[in-house]
Formats: structure tokens, C-alpha cells, sequence
């Protein structure tokens, strides 16, 4: 079938397309060139005047897995405020902090998004985060692989294994849980925390393994870029919501030497230590150090203000932070010589000193880094925000008059402490569109999303122009789904499945020889029951299918 | 996953009937015989066996042979016609679980599981405190010292010591461990290290628990107390088991909430929990709830995730509602609160409906005998070995990949209710 989309101004910053009114074709799914003329039109959309953008993709959300299920099952209170009814064509569910599966994958949908990314896969939790994600319809969903706590790459540090062999362990990991990237959160601190260490700093030795985190984002940041998977390191640094944490900040960026590397929730990580207070905006150097380093690329990890729940592989951070959350009640947890995870629910105030600074700082970083290709919009959903505040923060970003007058409203000595006043940039359409479309494809190596151009898979999203951008950003008009219309005005007509992105890196099975003997002699799971097939990936996804990406190896 | 060793015999099998779900089974399945040959245990030997004699498979609409379409017409009419119905028992796998969730929306039920009275009290203590947990890799390999509170673990799962507290090779340290149990009664046998090194017992009536874990967390707070008994255990035993946990290096305690039979045992589980928490101002030590039996962690994970509310959610206004008292299937039935039951048992043939008047649905497995035939029976395979499927461990991290072992003219739970949900 040939759908024809028809009039609109696109901004595709892939394609440097800059607001120019144009066509789109779509068949089978895909973009497709200007058919020859008498060719038959199926379906026409009169979008002239609107806005068309690729559909959106969100590089870090927590959307599936345990972490994410302990969540739900605590905070039964803030799911009662935003209940969701059956419909004909979908089914019930619940919203707010941590919405359940389905409403996730609809809301997603509704907002304009097609591609969603679980930045905290535990391997050893992996196929539950699979098995939420397969129950999240529409869109695609993708994962990374949390390393650096796990006992396996600590030993094989600690035992000083050469490179060759770690990247083994990557690739087999990548490849048994089914995943796009790796992330590393507090590295090493995580495992630290289990040996009663409760705070770790970039050079700072574990107690036990003797490896700092230094070492273990060296070695991370070099398999990966060996191995040739696009998307860098993904990097939750050390310290995070310490005040001073910005000079962690700076040192990790040294600590990539020059490889790619992608800090997430960067505005957990930009907090000094000036005033009367001891906490202040690091934004400013921070923001400079990712202008100043090309091979840096980072997302916000923004909070807004109102109650939420914050998710965490970082029980080191989370065991530290639970005094401060709302309500009082708190997860955290020890997993299998993997990882772990801390789920604290907060409740970010604007009267608040500390709450309403770091409400700024996120601003601060967005206004700062000039680069969009290379900052990225996030709340580190649900941590900063739900994702569904994502509108919200748009406005913010492109309507500084907004902006300021919010900026009037929260607590009085945070905004003096705060440059956002004197920062008058505004983000333009084009530059939305990049950081939340091109650039998210571009780093995880999508070849055929984030943009339009002949071929691109026809993820679609077209928005009608208001000048209230977060009501623009809200509810688009149509939202296209590999080339199906899957939401209208803001409301899903059709349901689809999404499928799963997934590099496989090639390794030495030697290390399968290894592993084996480890999990046999001290998991209490077998290795080969541990990794994840590509069949279960099939059976957990409503027939989804798995979305390969090629790693381009280094010779 | 699981292999094929030789014709049939497999090799690296996850087990589905305990919460420990231990996957090292090896299990013949020649001439039709289901044996556990290696690393069985009690319970996983009489589970596999109990499913090798050929059992009618035949559904059945009042003690009536029928085809399976033709049970599930019978059961779509009667879950169509119901007010209130009710979807319990749910000991299935993740796809069964799925496709429960999905009819239960569609139709309006309430979803309860079978041991629900147990893991009800965990998922109560969790929204009210939370909790600081552990998993069973973590306990194989660093624990040092084991409280247990109420249980003497393995009648409920038979390999603990075995697996996570006895094994030879540990990653850190030795595996001198020490054991103390809390309760009267318990057949503390399984807490005897392979050196002959007994555990501590501190007798104490477990109804009382919670006064114990209060008595704690005062002395580890370094408070002073005035008396010399804490629910009749003298205090200087409490004053030895404070310091002994306050100088492990990693502490677990654990419990079985199954075992907690008195009323409001959310709060003696709570009670151990906030111990937990205030041991951890100096040392590290976690909590282990163990369950999973039956598949209540599994039916939980998947209620949570495509409702955003734990068991007990009732879908009866269009929306989940979650009640944990008013949702509670017993009560419901006992209350007349109910209408239909689809009651779910494919672990376990034992584990047959409450007694209840209301018209009745089961999917269970093959050789249920009931006191009152149900309206509708119809047996159903079981996950692990008759198909493929997903179960969760009891410490709702790991979930097992269970593989089709042999064939089966059964159908699966999600296979019975795709046939229902047609038929509505």
C-alpha cells in the first residue's frame, strides 16, 4: 500500500532538512522515493502546514524489569491517582511514576515516541526485562547490559586478564542478554557496597578486588570500541547526588581518554559545593568539559517537580539517598554477583533549596552544551521525572519567557544561586528534533530510524504548530508506526507489538569454557540456561522480531 | 538451556515445583517414565514421577468426556454469565499468567493466587517499609552468618543448605558459616554444617517474632532495656544473637511467610525487615523472603507488570483496582462475593478449588480427584515438561527458561484460555 503524506514542513536534521515542506511517501513500512507518476495513492494525509519529524526515540527509560516491578508493586497509592480504563482496542492499566506495561507502550505512542531503550538490564534479570518490554506494545523497545559490578569482569581485573579476553566477556554478554549496549553504573561500586563500602570515588580502590573505577571504565570503554558496538559506554558515574560530584564528573570524562563514551543523567553529576549550603550548579563546567571533549555525548536526566519514583542499579547511592525520599519506604537490593538495584520514591519539591537547584542545574546543562547532536533530552524516567512531563520540558527548553517565569516561582535562593536567568538561549524545532530523533539514532548506531530519508523505516511523527509547545509536543496528530497509523489526536487507533533492537557482537567461545565453570561453581543458575534465546525472545514479544545492528569490528 | 544428553535424557533441567527452581536436574523421560536421575530431592523426585503414568486427558463437562472446544464453550458461558467472576489459584507460567491477566480484563475478574494468604504478607510489609533484600547467588557465596525466623526451610525447599549454604566453593571467604534458627519445633537437622558444628536454636513462639526483632533492634540501637525476658527468651541470648549479627560481614535472614500462620503476619515480616534496614547502619545484611512455590512470584510479576498493581487486583469497574483484604478469593467465595470460578493448578494436582458452591472452571493437571467434580475440568500440561515456558525463582530476580521434555496431548494453560476467550 502507498501512503502519501502530504504538504508537511519536515525537520529531519539526519537529512538536513530544515523546515522545508515536502512529501512523504511510505510503503511497506518504509520511506519511499516520489512513486512515478500515475502510480495509485492509497492513502493520502492533507498535513500541509504541520510539523513532521521522524518518531521520537528515548535513549534511557526505565521500562521494564525488576527494578522497575518493584516499583509498581510498592506505590499502589500513586497508580490509584492515574488509573486507566479498557477500551475496545486497549487494554487497562495504570499510569503515573511507573505505569504498567501496556499503558507505557500506549503513552509512548500517544506522545509521538516509537523507540524506547531500558538503560539497566541486570543479565541475570534480563529475560524479566525482555518479558516486560515484549508486553509493551507499539513501540520498539532495545536494552543495555549492566557490567562493572559483576563479580565475573571484577575477577578477571583483579587477575589483570588481557583485554582480548574482556572483550569476549562483552560480546558474550551483549549476546546472552539480547542487547544494544553496555552501561556501567558507579563502577565497581555497586559489588563495593556488598563488602560494606559506601562510597567510591574515580581512583578509589574496591576493598576487595583492588580495581578502581577508572580501571573498569578504561576497560569498558576499549572493549566496546573494539568490538565496533555503536553505542559508546554507557556511563552512570560515580558519586551520584554527592554535592562536589561535578569533579567526579570531569575526571570520568578523562577517564575515556578519548573514546566515546555517554554519561547518563548528567544533572545527577554536575552538583559543587559553593554557599551556604554546600551545594551548588557545576552545570557550567561540566557543560564545558562536554563541549570541549567531541567523543562525550550525555542526557540530562532532568527532574521536574511533583512526586515520582527513582530506579537505580546504584545501591551505594540509593541505600544513601533513602533518607530523603517521600514516602518513606524504600527497596534496595543485592543480585546475584551481578549488580543490584535501590528503588526510592521521591518527591522533588519547588519550595525546596536542593530541589529547585537541581531542577535548574538539568536546565542549565540542556541551555549550555551547544551541541544538540550530542546532549540528549531525558528525565531518566521515572528517577527526574515520568516521561510523561517529556512536553513539558520541550516548552521549557524552546520558550525562555516560560522558563523564566518559572524560574519566579521556586525556591528564591536556589534561583539566585542558578545562571538559567541570563541564559536566553532557545532550543529551536530543529535542534528537538535532534537531540530527541537524529542524534539518539546516530549514537546507537540505528541506521534506519531518527529520520526521514528514502529507506528509513516510517516511524513518523506529525504535530500541529502551537505556539504552546508543550501542548504541540502533548498530543501529535498522527503517529505512524512502521509505516501504520498507530495514534490520532493523541489517542491509540491501532495496536502493534514493536520489536527488539540487538547487537551481536562475535566472540572466542573460549570464554564459554570459563563461564561455564563459573556459573556452575558459584550461580545458582547453569550458563546455558542463563543466556536468552533468540526463540524466547520470539515466544516473550508477541512474535517480535529481533532488530540486528552491525558492530563494525576494529582491525 | 536445558539439553538432550542422550534419547531421552536431559540434562541442566529447571525444576518448577519450589521457589528455588534449581536447574541442574537431569531427567529421564524414557518409555513415557518421568525420573529425576541426578540432583533431585524429595520433592522434585514425586513431582516428575507423579506425571509418568499415563493420566486421562480427556476435559471434562460434568464428569462427562468432551472436546476441549467444546469445555471451553462451557467455561466461556459460565465466566460470561457471572457478576463477579474470579480467576484463582494461578499456578502457572509467565504465558499462562499472560493470557490470564488478558481474560480477566476482558471479562472483569478478580486475580488471586493460591498462596496468596502467605505472599500477601511480604507484598504488604513492601508498601509499607520496604525492605533490603538479597538473591541466591549473593547467599551461596557471601554469606556468613544465616538467621532464620520461623522455619526450618527445607519442607518447603528441600535443596537450601544443600545449594546455597553447604557448598564446597564459595567467592569470597570460607564457608564457615554460622546458623541460628528462631522458633520452637523446628527440625533443625539441615543448619548442621558438614563439620558437625550444630546451629543455634533460640526457642521462641513465632507468633512473638515480631517482639524479638523489636527486642533487636533496641539492643542494636544501643539502647538499654529493663527487662530480662523478651518473649520468654532471656535477654542475654537476645544481648549474644545482637552482637553476632552486628559483627557479620554479611548477614541474611530469612523467612518463609508461609510458614507464619497467625493473622497479620505482614507485620511480624515487616518487624524483620526494619531490623534489616537498622543492621545495615554498620554492616551489610539482607533480607530472604523464600516463596515462589506454585508459581505465586511468577503470577505476581506478570499481575504487576501489565496491571501496575500486585495480586489481589480485581478488573471489574473496567480498571484494575487493587484491594489486598477485600480481593482475597476465599473470602470472596466464603462472603458469596463471587459467581464463577476459573480456578488454575498446573504444578500441582494436589492443590484443588476451595470448597464453594459457584459454578466452577479448572485447569489443572492431569489426575486431579475432587471432592465436588468441578463444571468444567479440564486438565492441563505442566510448564517444564510437557512445554515450554518461564517460572520465577523465589527471589523474584531470575526467571527460568523451562523447556518441553517430552510430548503431550495436554494443552497448555494459555493454549486453554486462547480457546475460552475465543468462545466468549
Amino acid at each position: 500500500m502507498l501512503t502519501k503524506l502530504n504538504g508537511g514542513k519536515i525537520y529531519d536534521p539526519a537529512n538536513q532538512v530544515n523546515g522545508e515542506v515536502r512529501h512523504v511517501f511510505i510503503r511497506d513500512g518504509r520511506i519511499v522515493a516520489t512513486p512515478a507518476s500515475g502510480e495509485q495513492v492509497e492513502r493520502e494525509y492533507d498535513i500541509s502546514g504541520r510539523i513532521v519529524m521522524a518518531g521520537a526515540i528515548d535513549l534511557h527509560t526505565h521500562i521494564g524489569g525488576g527494578k522497575v516491578n518493584i516499583a509498581r508493586n510498592m506505590l499502589p497509592e500513586d497508580h490509584r491517582g492515574d488509573i486507566v480504563e479498557r477500551t475496545s482496542l486497549t487494554r487497562s492499566g495504570c499510569g503515573h511514576a511507573v505505569p504498567s506495561t501496556l499503558t507505557a507502550g500506549y503513552r509512548y505512542a500517544e506522545m509521538g515516541y516509537t523507540t524506547c531503550f531500558e538503560p539497566a538490564l541486570l543479565p541475570a534479570n534480563a529475560r524479566q526485562a525482555h518479558m516486560e518490554m515484549g508486553d509493551t506494545p507499539i513501540i520498539d523497545k532495545g536494552g543495555y547490559a549492566l557490567l562493572g559490578s559483576d563479580d565475573f569482569l571484577l575477577r578477571m581485573l583483579a587477575a589483570k586478564s588481557d583485554q582480548k579476553a574482556i572483550n569476549d566477556y562483552v560480546a558474550w554478554t551483549l549476546n546472552a542478554a539480547q542487547c544494544i549496549g553496555i552501561k556501567v553504573v558507579n563502577p565497581g561500586g555497586i559489588s563495593a557496597f556488598k563488602f560494606n563500602q559506601r562510597k567510591l570515588d574515580v581512583d578509589e580502590e574496591h576493598a576487595y578486588y583492588h580495581v578502581t573505577p577508572r580501571q573498569i571504565l578504561k576497560v569498558l570503554t576499549q572493549a566496546l570500541s573494539d568490538l565496533g558496538v555503536p553505542h559508546p559506554l554507557h556511563v552512570h558515574g560515580c558519586n551520584l547526588g554527592v554535592p562536589g560530584n561535578a569533579e567526579t564528573t570531569l575526571q570520568t570524562i578523562r577517564a575515556a581518554e578519548g573514546l566515546p563514551m555517554h554519561l547518563t543523567h548528567i544533572q545527577f553529576h554536575s552538583y559543587d559545593t559553593e554557599g551556604d549550603r554546600k551545594f551548588s550548579s557545576g552545570a557550567a563546567r561540566v557543560a564545558e568539559s562536554i563541549n570541549n571533549n567531541k567523543n562525550i555525548t550525555a542526557d540530562v536526566g532532568q527532574i521536574m517537580f511533583g512526586q515520582t519514583v527513582t530506579a537505580s542499579g546504584d545501591t551505594m547511592a540509593q541505600y544513601r539517598n533513602a533518607p530523603h525520599g517521600h514516602p518513606k519506604k524504600w527497596v534496595v537490593m543485592d543480585i546475584e554477583c551481578d549488580a543490584g538495584c535501590g528503588v526510592v520514591p521521591f518527591r522533588y519539591l519547588d519550595k525546596n533549596f536542593v530541589n529547585a537547584l537541581q531542577w535548574a542545574i538539568g536546565l542549565e546543562i540542556f541551555l549550555m552544551v551547544n551541541d544538540p547532536w550530542r546532549i540528549f533530552l531525558t528525565t531518566d524516567h521515572p528517577t527526574g521525572a515520568p516521561f510523561m512531563s517529556y512536553p513539558h520540558l520541550i516548552k521549557l527548553l524552546m520558550d525562555k519567557t516560560y522558563r523564566n517565569n518559572v524560574l519566579a516561582t521556586i525556591n528564591p535562593d536556589a534561583a539566585a544561586m542558578s545562571t538559567l536567568a541570563s541564559l536566553t538561549r532557545e532550543y529551536t524545532l530543529y535542534e528537538i528534533a535532534t537531540m530527541t530523533r537524529a542524534a539518539p539514532a546516530k549514537i546507537l548506531g540505528l541506521a534506519d530510524r531518527g529520520h526521514l530519508g528514502l529507506g528509513a523505516a516510517a516511524d513518523i511523527t506529525v504535530y500541529s504548530e502551537d505556539a504552546d509547545r508543550e501542548k504541540m509536543f502533548a498530543r501529535p496528530d498522527y503517529v505512524f508506526k512502521d509505516g501504520e497509523l498507530v495514534a490520532q489526536n493523541g489517542k491509540i487507533v491501532k495496536v502493534t507489538w514493536g520489536n527488539t533492537h540487538v547487537v551481536k557482537p562475535e566472540f572466542d567461545k573460549v570464554i564459554e569454557k570459563q563461564l561455564k565453570s563459573y556459573f556452575e561453581r558459584y550461580q545458582t543458575i547453569r550458563m546455558d540456561n542463563f543466556k536468552i534465546s533468540d526463540d524466547e525472545m520470539y515466544e516473550c514479544g508477541h512474535g517480535n522480531k529481533l532488530l540486528l545492528h552491525p558492530c563494525r569490528k576494529q582491525t | 538451556m536445558t539439553q538432550l544428553l542422550s534419547p531421552g535424557v536431559w540434562d541442566e533441567v529447571p525444576c518448577p515445583f519450589c521457589g528455588l527452581a534449581c536447574d541442574d536436574l537431569r531427567v529421564s523421560t524414557q518409555s513415557s517414565k518421568l525420573e529425576v536421575i541426578a540432583n533431585g530431592c524429595p520433592m522434585s523426585c514425586k513431582a516428575f514421577a507423579g506425571l509418568s503414568s499415563s493420566k486421562p486427558t480427556a476435559p471434562r463437562i460434568a464428569e462427562k468426556n468432551v472436546s476441549l472446544k467444546n469445555a471451553a464453550a462451557a467455561a466461556a458461558v459460565i465466566l460470561k454469565k457471572a457478576k463477579q467472576p474470579l480467576i484463582a489459584g494461578l499456578g502457572t507460567d509467565v504465558a499462562g499468567m499472560r493470557a490470564l491477566m488478558q481474560i480477566a480484563d476482558r471479562i472483569g475478574a478478580v486475580v488471586d493466587h493460591m498462596n496468596s494468604v502467605s505472599f500477601m504478607s511480604n507484598v504488604l510489609a513492601l508498601q509499607d517499609g520496604g525492605w533490603l533484600t538479597t538473591t541466591l547467588s549473593e547467599v551461596r557465596n557471601r554469606v556468613d552468618l544465616l538467621v532464620i525466623a520461623g522455619t526450618d526451610v527445607v519442607t518447603r525447599f528441600p535443596r537450601f543448605f544443600e545449594r546455597y549454604i553447604w557448598n564446597r566453593d564459595a567467592l569470597f571467604g570460607s564457608n564457615a558459616r554460622e546458623v541460628v534458627y528462631l522458633g520452637r519445633g523446628l527440625d533443625t537437622q539441615a543448619g548442621t554444617a558438614p563439620d558437625g558444628r550444630k546451629p543455634t536454636v533460640i526457642a521462641c513462639d513465632i507468633t512473638h517474632i515480631s517482639e524479638i526483632a523489636g527486642a533487636l533492634r533496641c539492643l542494636i540501637a544501643g539502647r538499654h532495656m529493663q527487662i530480662d525476658r523478651v518473649a520468654g527468651v532471656p535477654l542475654s541470648e537476645l544481648q549474644q544473637l545482637a552482637k553476632r549479627m552486628q559483627n557479620a560481614r554479611y548477614g541474611v535472614l530469612a523467612w518463609s511467610a508461609a510458614d507464619f500462620d497467625f493473622k497479620h503476619a505482614e507485620l511480624a515480616v515487616q518487624s524483620l525487615c526494619e531490623l534489616v534496614k537498622d543492621l545495615n547502619r554498620g554492616t551489610r545484611f539482607s533480607s530472604l523472603p523464600l516463596g515462589g512455590n506454585e508459581g505465586d512470584v511468577t503470577a505476581n510479576q506478570v499481575c504487576s507488570w501489565q496491571s501496575g498493581f500486585p495480586l489481589r487486583t480485581g478488573f471489574g469497574s473496567g480498571h484494575p483496582d487493587y484491594d489486598p483484604r477485600h480481593f482475597f478469593a476465599q473470602r470472596m467465595l466464603q462472603q458469596n462475593e463471587a459467581d464463577a470460578l476459573l480456578w488454575i493448578s498446573s504444578f500441582n494436582e494436589k492443590r484443588t478449588p476451595p470448597e464453594t458452591a459457584v459454578p466452577t472452571v479448572v485447569l489443572g493437571r492431569s489426575g486431579m480427584s475432587f471432592n465436588r467434580e468441578p463444571d468444567v475440568y479440564i486438565p492441563v500440561a505442566t510448564p517444564g515438561i510437557d512445554h515450554s515456558g518461564h517460572i520465577y525463582r523465589t527471589d523474584n530476580v531470575v526467571a527460568l527458561p523451562l523447556r518441553k521434555l517430552r510430548e503431550s496431548a495436554l494443552p497448555s494453560v494459555a493454549q486453554v484460555i486462547a480457546e475460552i476467550e475465543k468462545a466468549l
